[in-house]
């Protein structure tokens, strides 16, 4: 145990690494949106889809939940090369984030959309609300308020998890940009330490966040710890 | 000098004062009766008690000898020597009816197994639950689940038994399964405080009523004083109330 | 396409299925270490942390800062840590204790949040009436509130591991012989991405499925009454 850390170099590198933790901020945020928009069209497919349809739905998502995202993304990078598709890395991570969150997100939506009761919709016909009324005042926002949490908890998932996967591909997101710091002056340690700090940083921002407006929009109590 | 000598106490839950000075005497062999209105108090008497709560001040002597409740070793003590069981009756959900009497006597007195079997087996009979040794409690009737609290209560073989409106949460036609065991209990000179909303059967098995509202004592006496002809304003408005149902 | 065709063949060598195999059990084995000892680990992470007392209050944020810090740092961020701390501590660390240490390290603070939860769905009488029968704090969890958390705590546990043989694919990055390893140096010996990675993902779906059905079934059953399950599943004092 006589490791004498380092920091100085870290600290000179301290704008690229901020930079990296707003590519996972994007990152983080275009995926989940993505995935949330997929994940909306999945349960609604699998709640009132044709059978064949929801069939589909099923087989996308027990392929894409069953399997590490980490293949998803080298088989949309290394693999679609094969057919003459070449992206880039930082959009195979996103499509194969997106993706991938897209499948959770209908698992996860799907459960909130089943939360709604008969008993309430029949509340809104009593009140004589048209079809329309009973969504938007009465379906929509208990739904919001079921799956709020998950919500909340799968985009710090995604946010850490995730991103920090495009790594292993050569994105510049904030996992990436400290291995290719490193790899120059082997500070390891130094700059991962301060990547964990920036993660925690990062996250707990989130959760704030998200805590705050769960409150402020649904009256949900999320949890910050 | 009484066997259990309660003064003073004062108990809080947070900055709500739950008790405000109440003080109580029980005598070997007594049953002492603890009635009042919801909320004034009568749980937290039992769980200061047995230490579930600590007082703020006042004392509390068994035997003469005062407790001190912030010391853990004479919590264990007074846990030694007093038996509480709950409205909710709280057995061990994941434990067999024999587990739930014996676990206590055995793992923690250092009693003998065999003996501890024994005597479970006996006081299970004699609350009417011979057959249901190995049942689990989500396995029985409110009634029967009240009655093994009664005997794994009564395995530990306190000198106080302190029973907890432990009829209020069956339904009719069990209770008188569990007041037929207390009745037993006081007829063979058991010591008991006993919160119970059962007049009639206050009445018949009490040697004496303490009567509490808003964490205090307001009359105490043999049961006929106290139900029949009370004192104050508000114990005649609570009888009145209580009586006429 | 015609690659792939072509290739197939010699890919499904027998060595190469050998090889895909090990590679998978090597995955199921350092996610199963690694879970199971976080598993145990999270139980006293979670017992220190509801220490009651003053004196105690370090011990407890100890175990929140533990807790909160490494729920929040991506899994390959905790591998580089400690590929990078061991060698301080352990000389000729192998990479499977490596890799096992940085899993242990995410599922003791992701169980223990599990676990908490468990123990909270107690109703707080049971532990009470366990006090006044002068049970002690270790007595008391271990005889009455954990067989009763268990049911609660099991089912979801089950999962995060399952779902973690998954995550463990970033443990390749540091050289550890697992199943993305084994196919990034297919892949490098010039076969066909689609194919390696296809089958790899394939191989994945195959530890991960019926485990996560069994997880299911596993929920469903502990989710019964007591009455209604065989006895003494769980352990009995
Ligand atoms: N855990 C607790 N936290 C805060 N306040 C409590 C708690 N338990 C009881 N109280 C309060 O203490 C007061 C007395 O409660 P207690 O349970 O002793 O009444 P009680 O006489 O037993 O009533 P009941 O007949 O309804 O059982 C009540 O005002 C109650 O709201
Ligand atoms: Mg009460």
């Amino acid at each position: 145990m006589n490791y004498t850390f380092q920091f100085g170099v870290v600290w000179r590198d301290l704008g690229a690494l901020m930079d990296g933790a707003l590519v996972t901020f994007q990152l983080g945020l275009l995926a989940f949106w993505g995935g949330a928009l997929i994940g909306l069209a999945g349960a609604a497919l699998k709640t009132f889809g044709p059978r064949p349809v929801r069939a589909l739905v099923d087989t996308y998502v027990v392929f894409l939940t069953n399997t590490p995202a980490l293949i998803q993304i080298y088989f949309l990078y290394f693999g679609l090369a094969e057919f003459r598709i070449r992206w880039s890395g930082e959009f195979c991570l996103l499509l194969g984030l997106t993706l991938n969150a897209g499948a959770y997100l209908t698992m996860i939506m799907r459960a909130g959309f089943l939360s709604v009761r008969r008993a309430e919709m029949e509340a809104g016909e009593v009140l004589g609300m048209t079809r329309l009324q009973q969504i938007s005042y009465i379906i929509a926002p208990h739904i919001a308020r079921t799956i709020y949490p998950a919500l909340a908890n799968f985009f710090i998932v995604i946010l850490v998890m995730g991103t920090s996967i495009g790594a292993v591909i050569g994105v510049d997101e904030l996992t990436g940009t400290a291995i290719t710091l490193a790899t120059v002056n082997y500070r390891w340690l130094e700059y991962f330490t301060v990547v964990a700090g920036l993660y925690i940083v990062l996250t707990l921002i989130a959760s704030v966040g998200l805590a705050l407006f769960g409150r402020w929009a649904f009256r949900v109590k999320a949890r910050v710890f | 000098m009484p066997h259990l000598e309660v003064r003073d106490v004062v108990a809080r839950y947070g900055s709500h004062e739950v008790l405000s000075g109440v003080s109580l005497d029980v005598d070997r062999g007594e049953v002492v009766a603890l009635v009042g209105p919801s909320g004034s108090g009568k749980s937290t008497v039992l769980r200061v008690l047995v230490g579930l709560l600590q007082p703020v001040s006042g004392s509390v002597r068994v035997g003469g000898q005062a407790v001190d409740y912030r010391s853990a070793g004479q919590v264990r003590a007074i846990r030694n020597r007093m038996a509480i069981v709950f409205q909710q009756y709280n057995l061990f959900q994941n434990m067999d009816v024999m587990r739930n009497v014996t676990l206590a006597p055995i793992r923690i007195k250092r009693r003998d197994r065999r003996e501890v079997e024994t005597l479970a087996v006996a006081l299970l009979e004699r609350v009417g639950l011979g057959q249901k040794l190995h049942a689990f409690p989500d396995e029985l009737s409110g009634g029967q689940q009240q009655r093994v609290a009664i005997a794994r209560a009564l395995a530990l073989r306190p000198e106080i038994l302190l029973l907890d409106e432990v009829t209020s949460a069956l339904d009719p036609e069990l209770v008188n399964e569990v007041l037929d065991v207390i009745r037993d209990l006081a007829r063979e000179g058991m010591t008991m405080i006993l919160v119970s909303h059962e007049m009639a059967f206050v009445r018949e098995v009490a040697d004496r009523v303490v009567m509490m509202d808003k964490g205090q004592v307001i009359e105490s006496g043999p049961p006929a004083e106290i139900l029949d002809a009370p004192r104050t304003e508000r114990a005649r408005e609570f009888f009145g109330k209580i009586l006429r149902h | 396409m015609e690659r792939i065709l072509e290739q197939l063949p010699r890919f499904l060598s027998q060595r190469n299925l050998v090889l895909l195999a090990e590679a998978a059990g090597m995955t199921l084995a350092m996610t199963a270490a690694g879970c199971l000892i976080g598993f145990l680990l999270a139980f006293v992470i979670v017992y220190l942390r509801q220490t009651p007392g003053r004196w105690a209050l370090p011990v407890r944020l100890a175990c929140i800062a533990y807790v909160e810090i490494f729920r929040r740092i991506p899994f390959l961020v905790i591998i580089y840590l400690v590929l990078f701390t061991i060698p301080l501590v352990l000389r000729d660390a192998s990479l499977f204790v490596i890799a096992v240490v940085s899993i242990c390290i995410y599922a003791t603070a992701y169980i223990s949040e599990i676990i908490r939860g468990g123990i909270e769905s107690v109703p707080r009488q049971q532990v009470e009436a366990a006090a006044t029968m002068n049970l002690g704090r270790p007595q008391t969890t271990l005889w009455v509130v954990l067989p009763q958390a268990m049911p609660v705590i099991v089912p979801p546990a089950v999962a995060f591991g399952v779902s973690f043989i998954k995550d463990t694919a970033l443990v390749s990055q540091i050289g550890m012989f697992e199943l993305t390893f084994r196919g990034k140096e297919l892949n490098n010996q010039g076969y066909s991405a689609v194919l390696v990675f296809g089958t790899i993902a394939f191989v994945y779906f195959l530890m991960s499925w019926p485990l996560n059905l069994w997880g299911q079934y596993l929920e469903k059953r502990l989710a019964a009454p007591r009455s209604q399950r065989r006895r003494r599943t769980l352990r009995q004092p």
